[in-house]
């Protein structure tokens, strides 16, 4: 069985839209059975109250929307209905096949799966060297048997995937498939246990909206033929299309339950967040020279690897980068942050060449750099705010002195880094990793951004910021872009593209097309160019 | 040149090799299996230690030659409880975890035997294991006689390459077992429990390495001595790396080895006067840097190798 | 059912604390091999406090004691720090100890004031240049450190009965495997007379405050701090990783290769190959228990030799094996691998069904 190929997406997208269309938003019957019902939800953090007395309940064949921003406890309390957390406080039931309510053992995901809770992480929770059969398959055949059964359950899954539309290669190495491929999977994973509840978290952060709107016409038909989906986003357009009613969290409780249908997007904005944050939006600026040249560069492995990529960054300039995650956005990040030599092709900054230029000599020459994963590679948790704020300049004669750190001046800046830059930290000497994303983040900034450079790639700033954050991660690129650096903005947000972005180039499969003035583009055309469509054939 | 091909023409050579490579093929198999499930075994060294005392000790009290390999492998069992419960669910680190079970288990063993046996110049000897004459196999030309020389344990040892083969590809366990060394989380999410799968594997691998140890004592020779593992357990853990985690490899990896070490063997007899013994005794340590060296780039490592998995925070 | 929570950054009597509460559990447990050994317990902890400090000459041959398992021990905590698996530190030392005696038994004639700081030199540089192989062998192609200088520690050590066979052989030695004597002039200092406590333990002392210094206070140490706590984050930083590593490397078979020097040029006069019994292995515990602090690494050290020096006495006393030190000692390292979780985590008892946190 074939995957999709990039070439029949566009047309296997209309069909299936077409099919959802047909049963044109069934609204579920409300006397439906209830199949999974939260109590009084309570989940503790130390200080921090993650889930505040939530209670929330689906029905058959109903599509649940629930809505909040990063850090609203959205996850958690899905985290809390498969066992992976245990509540403080409140129950969970679920339908039984006898047709009642039971109560499900908490802390335990094996009971959850049993009572047909099926759950598809944003992380995917596939073990990459094994094939999608035996992802799908681990787990539900007795460990001691000394058999088996793959041929009936290819049997199985082939009539899964023809009724569901969600097809795989069965053979294939999870490390070879697609984002797009792998959440199909995850899907089959479930479905394959017989799955009566569905609940998918942010499903659509890493896909294409045409992806996107594939996976929602799936979900419909699904829920039409009965199972109850729990759909978590932040993403307000896509709960509107697609859910029978939304459930809104903030700061971990519900403040909203109702039905989809009538509701205002502005009045559910301001539900999740509560109140407005101002959001940075770019003036018109013109933008100067070329700065960063990168011409013809190839490097890398498989499906991440660079294929002669041309690139110029102008002064002055915000210039996004939309892609699927995976496709060679984040071997761009490496080149660009001297983690990676390109195996041909040149680099250079203001002419001056780069091309084997390692980090140190990045950041010396004026790129700063915020990493994808500042968590893995922004910060050292253990060691201090101030450390962290130092260490791109450690050898710099402002931080030591014939070797030896020159700790005053360490601290001090870093005090004034703190102050500038709003970080929440108790004092210069707290370990990193105590804080929250928002603030580690906010070390990345300071440090990368204090030495005035002229370049800055920011790959994903605000993935998993809530809106405060991210509205801070946006005004340090404007004004570092005010201020004439060139701002590369690597993102899988296409609002947040459209928004601070002058021009957007597409990576697909390696290849980075011409970037086109931001004025010109709108969610659709960026989203089959990231399917693979080139320009002609988009237009 | 024509002494080589004798050599290696020679029944007696490769039966000499598969001797030298059964306590290797047990202690492969058991890192390999550990090492698949994500966690890495360098307790092995001591497991020998304590599996060559353990199963001596107990044919020596009288158990039977078997009932000392079941006592053998449930110390190695024991020892991988130890380093189980260290790295597992408290998630230590298993460099230094393993390390301190080698400690331990070493210093045990010879605690033990020093107290059982306080004033032994030569070692007490046990009747050990007898070559294995199976009627048929043994007369096969060439093979016969080269099987003719072993002992069950060296049976043993090739059933347990293939059971393990067969659980590891083809069975729900082995898929499991594989997967937790890939990915926890995905062994989670379908409902089975990271730390039960860890553990038990850890354990079984365990008890597998203790049986190389006790065929040194039961099978190789018929005593035990203070430092005659004298590295076996490192040259399995890179053996491991050399065999790409594959059972069918490990064989072969132990075999090659068996069969160097034997081919040196043979060689310092012809040209012993020359050169002096260390160095053909450092050749097995050498060899195994030197394979190590030969995969290093191309090395598959289990992805969640080393990589402590904690509920809850993925 | 026992329920792990993050702990916030643990204070320095806690961080002090456990660990001995650590020793102390090993000593403890050490009461059931005792008794499995037929011996009064109290009778045996007794005997073994005296062997080590009961008197002048049992204090001084505990800190004899102490010298190569400060240096092995810093060796270990340096390279764990930089997450460097250096578990060769026995092979360096033999490497080091082989350099001192190659040196100093009459190659190069010279005072002593030129000689012993050649000899303490050449010694350092040979553990060092023996963990430098290991070193590149993974940052160059990722082997496993950990296999290799395990590995090594064997090789080493059949090279040095190899020389102490051959070339290196004392023609005077009545057919024993030794090398010849070092030269008076090559020799470090008694620190006090008809006792054994030589100049190895200054150098060792030295040492400690020397990569104390190095981690807390220079550019150095903060590089190593960082690659060890998070290599990506340090790359992504422009901290040059692979030299770091090597340095860690150099620095760490150096201080490996001391402690063989202080074991020849103060202790033995010549080599053996069995110079150590274990020091390299011992160093590991004692950086664990130190909390690979190199300060801790000191007290450490005197710990695991008291052990040493008392077991061995108490074992001359009552005729029981000595393998109870060693024994000891591996305990000691596992109750310490235990207690760390103490220190990352508090400990809560929860009901198995109870979804209420019992309070501490």
């Amino acid at each position: 069985m074939p995957a999709l190929t990039s070439r029949d997406h566009g047309s296997r997208h209309r069909e299936l839209q077409d099919f959802a269309e047909r049963p044109a938003m069934t609204k579920t019957s409300p006397d439906a059975a209830v199949v999974l019902k939260l109590d009084g939800i309570t989940k503790r953090f130390g200080a921090l109250t993650a889930n505040g007395d939530v209670s929330l309940s689906l029905r058959k064949g109903e599509i649940l929307a629930l809505l909040g921003e990063n850090g609203a406890g959205k996850t958690t309390l899905m985290n809390i209905l498969f066992g992976h957390y245990v509540a403080d406080e409140g129950t969970v039931e679920v339908l039984t096949e006898d047709g009642s309510l039971t109560e499900l053992d908490p802390g335990s995901p094996h009971a959850a799966l049993n009572a047909g809770i099926g759950m598809v992480h944003q992380h995917f929770t596939l073990a990459e060297n094994l094939t999608a059969l035996e992802n799908i398959l681990l787990g539900t055949e007795p460990l001691l048997a000394l058999k088996s059964g793959r041929a009936r359950a290819r049997e199985r899954l082939s009539d899964l995937m023809t009724g569901s539309g969600l097809i795989v290669d069965l053979d294939a190495r999870i490390s070879t498939l697609s984002v797009g491929e792998k959440q199909r999977v995850e899907i089959l994973k479930a479905l394959y246990r017989n799955a009566r509840v569905l609940v998918l978290d942010e499903p659509t952060a890493v896909l294409t909206p045409q992806e996107s709107d594939t996976l929602f016409a799936t979900l419909k038909k699904l829920a039409a033929d009965g199972l109850g989906i729990i759909f978590i986003s932040h993403k307000l357009d896509e709960v509107i299309a697609a859910s029978h009613r939304v459930a809104v969290l903030r700061g971990g409780r519900k403040v909203a339950d109702q039905p989809t249908e009538g509701c205002d997007k502005r009045q559910l904005a301001e539900l999740m967040v509560g109140k407005t944050v101002p959001e940075s939006t770019r003036d018109s600026q013109v933008p100067g020279a070329a700065r960063l040249i990168l011409s013809s560069v190839t490097t890398g492995a498989g499906r991440d690897a660079l294929h002669s990529v041309d690139l110029e960054l102008l002064s002055g300039e915000i210039l996004g980068i939309a892609g699927v995650s995976g496709n060679g956005q984040g071997t761009l990040a490496k080149v660009i942050s001297g983690l990676l030599p390109p195996s041909s092709g040149t680099i250079a900054l203001d002419g001056e060449v780069l091309t084997s230029a390692d980090a140190r000599r990045m950041i010396d020459t004026g790129i700063a750099r915020i990493p994808e994963d500042r968590h893995k590679d922004g910060i050292v948790g253990p060691m201090s705010v101030a450390e962290n704020l130092a260490i791109e300049t450690i050898r710099k004669p402002q931080n030591q002195r014939f070797g030896f750190l020159r700790f005053e001046a360490i601290a001090r800046r870093a005090k004034d880094a703190i102050v500038a830059y709003d970080i929440r930290c108790q004092g210069d000497k707290a370990p990193a990793r105590l804080l929250s994303g928002g603030n580690i983040q906010k070390i990345v900034l300071a440090r990368t951004l204090d030495a005035s450079p002229s370049v800055v790639l920011a790959a994903q700033p605000s993935r998993g910021l809530d809106v405060g954050a991210t509205s801070d991660v946006h005004r340090r690129l404007l004004e570092a872009r005010a201020r004439g650096a060139g701002v590369i903005l690597i993102s899988e947000d296409l609002d947040e593209l459209l928004r601070l972005s002058d021009r957007i180039a597409v990576m697909h499969r390696g290849n980075l097309s011409q970037p086109d003035k931001t004025e010109t583009l709108d969610r659709a055309t960026l989203g089959l160019r990231m399917a693979g469509q080139s320009k002609e054939q988009a237009a | 040149m024509s002494d080589i091909l004798e050599i290696l023409l020679n029944a007696n050579f490769w039966a000499a090799a598969l001797r030298i490579a059964t306590p290797l093929i047990f202690g492969v198999i058991g890192a390999l299996v550990c090492e698949r499930a994500g966690v890495l075994n360098l307790g092995i060294e001591g497991i020998f230690t304590a599996g060559a005392m353990a199963g001596w000790m107990a044919v020596w009290l009288g158990t039977g030659l078997w009932g000392g390999v079941l006592v053998a492998a449930l110390a190695g069992g024991f020892f991988g409880l130890i380093h189980a419960i260290l790295t597992v669910p408290l998630g230590l680190s298993q460099h230094v975890s393993g390390i301190g079970v080698t400690l331990f288990a070493t210093s045990l063993s010879y605690f033990i035997y020093r107290t059982a046996l306080p004033d032994v110049s030569s070692p007490p000897r046990i009747e050990a294991f007898k070559p294995l004459d199976i009627p048929g196999l043994s007369d096969l030309p060439f093979i016969g006689p080269a099987l003719f020389q072993q002992t069950p344990l060296t049976f043993l040892a090739l059933a347990i390459v293939a059971v393990t083969a067969f659980v590891l590809y083809r069975t729900p366990l082995g898929l499991a077992i594989r997967a937790v060394g890939d990915n926890p989380s995905a062994v989670e999410s379908q409902g089975l429990s990271v730390y039960a799968l860890r553990m038990g594997t850890v354990i079984a691998g365990s008890a597998l390495m203790a049986l190389g140890g006790a065929f040194l004592t039961m099978s190789a020779f018929d005593a035990f001595f203070f430092g005659m593992v004298n590295g076996r357990g490192w040259i399995c853990i890179a053996l491991t790396v050399f065999a790409s985690w594959r059972p069918g490899k490990a064989l072969i990896g132990a075999l090659l080895f068996g069969a160097f070490d034997a081919f040196q063997v043979r060689l310092q007899t012809e040209v012993g006067s020359f050169i002096p013994g260390q160095v053909f005794l450092m050749m097995p340590y050498i060899l195994s840097i030197a394979a190590l060296i030969l995969v290093a780039r191309k090395a598959d490592y289990p992805r969640a190798l080393l990589v402590p998995y904690f509920r809850g925070q993925r | 059912m026992i329920r792990f929570e993050p702990r916030e950054p643990s204070s320095l009597p806690r961080l002090i604390l456990i660990p001995v509460a650590a020793a102390i559990v090993a000593l403890a447990l050490a009461a059931i091999p005792m008794l499995f050994a037929g011996l009064s317990v109290f009778n045996a902890y007794g005997l073994m406090l005296t062997g080590a400090f009961g008197s002048v000459f049992a204090f001084t041959e505990m800190l004899t004691r102490a010298a190569p398992l400060i240096l092995t021990g810093l060796a270990a905590a340096l390279a764990f720090r930089a997450k460097l698996w250096n578990i060769g530190a026995e092979g360096q030392l033999y490497a080091g100890a082989l350099a001192a005696v190659a040196i100093g038994s009459g190659m190069i004639d010279a005072p002593s004031i030129v000689l012993i700081p050649l000899v303490v030199f050449c010694g350092a540089l040979a553990g060092g240049v023996m963990m430098l192989g290991p070193t590149l062998l993974k940052t160059r192609l990722g082997v496993d450190e950990v296999v290799t200088t395990l590995l090594l520690n064997f090789i080493i050590l059949l090279f040095v009965q190899m020389m102490l066979e051959g070339p290196m052989k004392d023609p005077m030695g009545m057919g024993w495997p030794q090398s010849e004597p070092m030269l008076d002039e090559a020799m470090l200092p008694k620190l006090m007379a008809r006792m054994r406590i030589h100049g190895g333990l200054i150098i060792a002392f030295i040492a400690a405050i020397g990569i104390h210094i190095l981690l807390k206070r220079t550019v150095w140490g903060f590089e190593i701090r960082a690659v060890g706590e998070n290599a990506n984050a340090a790359r992504h930083a422009g901290i040059p990783v692979t030299a770091t590593f090597i340095r860690v490397g150099l620095f760490s078979g150096a201080l490996a290769g001391l402690a063989g020097v202080g074991e020849v040029a103060g202790l033995k006069g010549y080599l053996t190959a069995d110079l150590s019994p274990g020091f390299g292995y011992s160093g590991i515990v004692v950086a664990m228990l130190a909390g690979l602090s190199p300060l801790g690494v000191v007290i450490a050290a005197l710990f695991i030799a008291s052990i040493f020096v008392g077991a061995d006495s108490m074992s001359r006393a009552t005729g029981v094996s000595n393998y109870l030190a060693d024994l000891i000692v591996s305990m000691a390292l596992i109750c310490v691998l235990i207690s760390g979780l103490f220190l990352r985590f508090k400990v809560r008892f929860v009901g198995a069904k109870s979804t209420e946190g019992v309070s501490k």
